[in-house]
Parts: structure tokens; sequence; C-alpha cells
């Protein structure tokens, strides 16, 4: 539950599972950003697909973490992300940041 | 019209009680046998309201968060969600979306998922008293199951 981290010569890849709200967002966000001072990698893939349910807390989630990458000079990447994940994120109208990444496989 | 039911519960303002609220809420509502995405919507929104509790009303105590639920039998769902916090000065400029006072950690969707996410959403608030947030949703009924038993 919550949020499992691996490191590829690409980038981290955290892939999220369960459900994502306030709560839970909190932990996710320390493993994730522990993982980003460490090895500050060139990009961020986030995998929503294991994500059963996920509220606007999901979104500062999202949001925080790429103006991290940001700061490192980094990319970040949404992967796997259903329908309903979609929903909530795009009140936030952000599809023009040109995170989705439609393939579920790790970009090259 | 009369309910034909309704629940009421009060617990504290741990963000641990974010699942709990919604697990609440999606075993009473599933009485009115509502479609898969009508339940994550109700979900969702009370999610939101929820967390504001605990987030914005409550900043630095441990508060009381009351929702009370009534269902009738055109398929109506009516939700408040209140508590005895902090209260919002101004309601209509913390309903615009992206408005937070939140920090960096938060988006400012929260009324707006609400909104959204549902067929009617009223806030009422005083400073210093608190807030009352009250969701309507109208589930689609299936047949005519949804009659008292
Ligand atoms: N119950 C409440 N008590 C006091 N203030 C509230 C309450 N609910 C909302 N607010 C105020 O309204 C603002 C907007 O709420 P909204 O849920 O839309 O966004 P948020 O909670 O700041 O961010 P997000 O929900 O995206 O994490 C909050 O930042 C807060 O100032
Ligand atoms: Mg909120």
């Amino acid at each position: 539950m919550g949020v499992n981290i691996e490191s590829s010569p690409d980038g981290l890849i955290a892939r999220l599972s369960g459900e994502i709200d306030h709560h839970s967002a909190r932990q996710i966000r320390e493993k994730i950003d522990a993982e980003i001072e460490k090895t500050r990698p060139k990009k961020l893939l986030m995998d929503f697909e294991q994500v059963l349910f996920m509220d606007s807390s999901g979104v500062g989630l999202i949001m925080g973490r790429y103006k991290l990458m940001q700061i490192y000079g980094g990319k970040m990447k949404i992967i796997g992300a259903s329908e309903r994940v979609k929903k909530v994120i795009s009140l936030a109208g952000i599809e023009r940041l040109g995170i989705f990444c439609e393939n579920t496989g790790v970009s090259r | 019209m009369k309910a034909i039911n309704k629940m009421k519960i009060t617990f504290p303002s741990r963000s641990s009680n974010e699942s709990l609220a919604r697990s609440v809420i999606a075993a009473f509502v599933t009485q009115l046998d509502p479609a898969v995405d009508e339940l994550i919507d109700i979900r969702t929104a009370v999610s939101e309201a929820v967390t504001n509790c605990i987030i914005h009303a409550y900043p630095d105590k441990i508060g009381e968060i009351t929702i009370t639920a009534r269902l009738y039998s055109t398929g109506r769902v009516v939700i408040k969600i209140s508590d005895k916090g902090c209260g919002i000065d101004d309601v209509e400029k913390a309903m615009e979306p992206l408005y937070t006072t939140g920090g960096e950690e938060r988006s400012g969707l929260g009324f707006s998922v609400m909104q959204s996410f549902t067929d009617k959403l009223r806030v009422v608030s005083r400073e210093g008293k608190g807030t009352v947030v009250t969701l309507e949703k109208y589930i689609t009924l299936k047949q005519r199951q949804a009659k008292q038993s």
C-alpha cells in the first residue's frame, strides 16, 4: 500500500497504490521526495495503475512533485491513470504541462 | 417528502478518519443501488469535505466532524458535513477554483471537485463558529427497487 519506488538508469519510477487522500499522501510524498533528494533523477515516472481512489490531495501530490523535479531540472510524467483519476486531475487544467503519458511502459 | 433512511456519525478530525468517512457514506448510499461512477462521485465529494474540516477547520487541534445523510425514494441523496472549527470569512472566494490557504501541497480544488461530482453544493459558514457543507446528488434508480422496506 502507498508507494513503491524503483530506481532505473532512466530515473525513478514511483508506483502508487491503494487510496490516495490527504492521509496517505503525506507518507507517499515523504518517500518520493527522499528518493528525489538522494538520487536527483532526470526523470520521475508516477504510475497510477494500482490507484483505487484519488481526491484533490492527489493533485497536490502530483503538482508538488512536478515543481520539485523542475527545481532539479528534471521531468515528471504520469502513467496508468484511470478515467476516474484523470477526471480529478483535469479539474486542475494541467494537461498543458504535458505530464500525461499514454503508454504504460517506461518510455525512453 | 420523508426520507426513506437517514444516518448520523460524529468522529474526531484525525486524517485516518478520511477513509472511514468514505466507507460509511458508500455503505449507506449503496441502499439506493447506485452506479459505480455515482458512488465514486459521492465518495470523492465527501472525502473533500471531510479533509477540509481536518486541514482547515481545525488546523492545530482535534475537533468533531459530523456527517448526516438522508436518502429519498426519488433517488435524491442529501449529505451534510459539519464542523465547529474556524469558519470561512469569504465563502465565495474560498469556492473559486485553485484558491487555497493551504500552502504548497494543496491545489485548491476541493470545492471544484464537490461541485462537479454532485448535483448541488451549498456552503454556510460563520467565522469562529464552523462550517456546514451540504451536498446533493440524484442517483438514477434502476427499476423501482428503492421503495421503503
Ligand atoms: N471546513 C472548512 N473550514 C475552514 N476553512 C475551510 C473549510 N473548507 C474549506 N476552507 C477554506 O477554503 C479553501 C478552499 O478549499 P478547497 O477544498 O477548495 O481547497 P484546499 O483544501 O485548499 O485544497 P485541496 O482541496 O485541493 O487540497 C481552503 O484553502 C480553506 O481556506
Ligand atoms: Mg480541500
